[in-house]
């Protein structure tokens, strides 16, 4: 092959891109062509003249730094695990997600409680009902023993009533009641002339229920519940707070 | 934006992150290394240290900003290096360094005249580097760049094709003009 077609393939050979065939054809052509490797010596001293001379401008530590600044304020997208920023996104999470869930748990606390709110009202509502009602009872009966079986196969629990004798209070009877489709018990107690209601239901219907027990008024009624066995208790009247936990506590008692 | 929305939109950015570009590294790991070389190659193409820091200001901005748009296990300093190029060919510089190029330069012909290269008029020592910055100064900017590539950065043919958008035979022939007009620009400066 003539020279010239060796020195066309001189730059490509130096600068690495060429096949590894032709480069061992070229340089076998070079230790026996004086010009040719007088050639390539000039071509690679000229390279490294070029990349030592390129090496000419520095930038400002200040620039550098401006521009590190600049980046890691701005970056949109960065590793998880860099360094100490990369806690500082974890902490951001953190607070992210500590802030959605409180969010989330007030919101729910403030569902549920709008829900007890609804079923004690509702509840109050049934209890004035009965009082205002010209037949307050279905089973009309001071006699415990007479009031319990008549809710059986009517509602799909048994409850326990206590022994009254001897206790300002007297059964007065019951009827039956019913909260969101499902039905329970409503019993009427006496005190002098203060009517006291006990609802009574399964304690799967009242998930809108948060507290297993509370004291509370609601219109002005005293409202007692509590949960027992599986039953969950509301107990609503404008006797005393004092006489309505003793008859709380008597049913307790009874379980 | 408040601090809230703004932590927010952080999350969900990073939440929303692809996967391979956790594994590939952040933008700083893939850029601040460069910063030093894109800085010199700045400086080379604007010649000027405050046009050069603007240069590099404004193409670590856009890549920062397009980092999405790189793909993973692309070259990324050809990526760095073309956003760089083609930021400055549409700066005022950048426009002003074109329109003086000579319209035969893209042809593939051998057309420049012809030198009287000896090996020995044409032998460069390092020791010449003054004169050789000079003579790369003088250079008009498609040579300057592509041997700045090419004997600075090291770039393939491939990566300069990529960077400088031509194809590679164009990276040859213009490669070995860029070399001859080096040769001759030092030789006048020689007889000067």
């Amino acid at each position: 092959m003539a020279c010239e077609l060796w020195t066309e393939k001189l730059d490509a050979y130096l600068d690495g891109e060429i096949p590894a065939g032709e480069a061992r054809a070229l340089q076998q052509h070079l230790r026996e062509c004086a010009t040719c490797a007088a050639e390539a010596v000039a071509k690679v001293q000229q390279k490294l003249a070029v990349k030592a001379a390129a090496q000419r401008f520095v930038p400002d530590p200040a620039f550098r730094a401006r521009i590190e600044r600049s980046i890691a304020a701005r970056r949109p997208s960065a590793t998880l695990f860099s360094g100490g920023r990369g806690w500082l996104r974890v902490f951001e999470i953190a607070t992210v997600a500590a802030v959605l869930l409180i969010g989330g748990a007030l919101f729910l606390t403030i569902r549920r409680g709008r829900g007890e709110e609804r079923l004690i009202s509702e509840l109050v509502d049934q209890h004035v009902a009965t009082l205002a009602s010209a037949n307050p009872v279905d089973v009309i009966s001071t006699d415990r023993h007479t009031v319990k079986p008549w809710f059986a196969g009517k509602i799909p629990f048994t409850f326990n009533l206590p022994e009254l004798e001897g206790s300002p209070f007297v059964l007065v009877g019951g009827r039956v009641s019913y909260l969101s489709q499902s039905p329970g018990a409503e019993l009427i107690f006496r005190l002098r002339q203060h009517q006291i209601s006990v609802f009574i239901f399964r304690e799967e219907e009242l998930t809108e229920v948060r507290e297993k027990q509370t004291l509370r008024t609601a219109l002005s009624f005293e409202v007692r519940t509590w949960r027992h066995n599986g039953l969950g208790y509301f107990m609503i009247g404008d006797a005393s707070p004092q006489d309505l936990d003793k008859l709380s506590e008597l049913l307790k008692a009874a379980g | 934006m408040s601090p809230v929305s703004r932590m927010i939109v952080r999350w969900f950015t990073l939440v929303c992150v692809p996967e391979e570009r956790l594994l590939s590294g952040s933008f700083e790991e893939l850029a601040m290394p460069l910063f030093d070389r894109l800085y010199n190659f700045a400086h080379w193409l604007t010649q000027d240290r405050q046009e050069a820091e603007d240069l590099v200001q404004e193409i670590y901005v856009k890549a920062l900003k397009g980092f999405s748009l790189f793909r993973p296990g692309t070259n990324f300093r050809a990526w760095i290096y073309q956003i760089l190029r083609n930021t400055f060919l549409t700066s005022r510089t950048g426009l002003k360094s074109t329109a003086t190029v000579p319209l035969d330069m893209e042809s593939d012909q051998e057309n420049l005249p012809a030198v009287s290269d000896t090996p020995e008029s044409i032998l460069l020592q390092r020791s010449d580097r003054q004169l050789v910055q000079e003579a790369l100064g003088r250079l008009p900017l498609p040579y300057r760049e592509v041997l700045l590539l090419c004997e600075f950065e090291e770039m393939s043919y491939q990566e300069i094709s990529a960077t400088l958008a031509i194809p590679i035979g164009t990276v040859m022939s213009r490669l070995s003009r860029a070399r001859r007009a080096l040769r001759q620009a030092v030789q006048e400066l020689q007889g000067n």
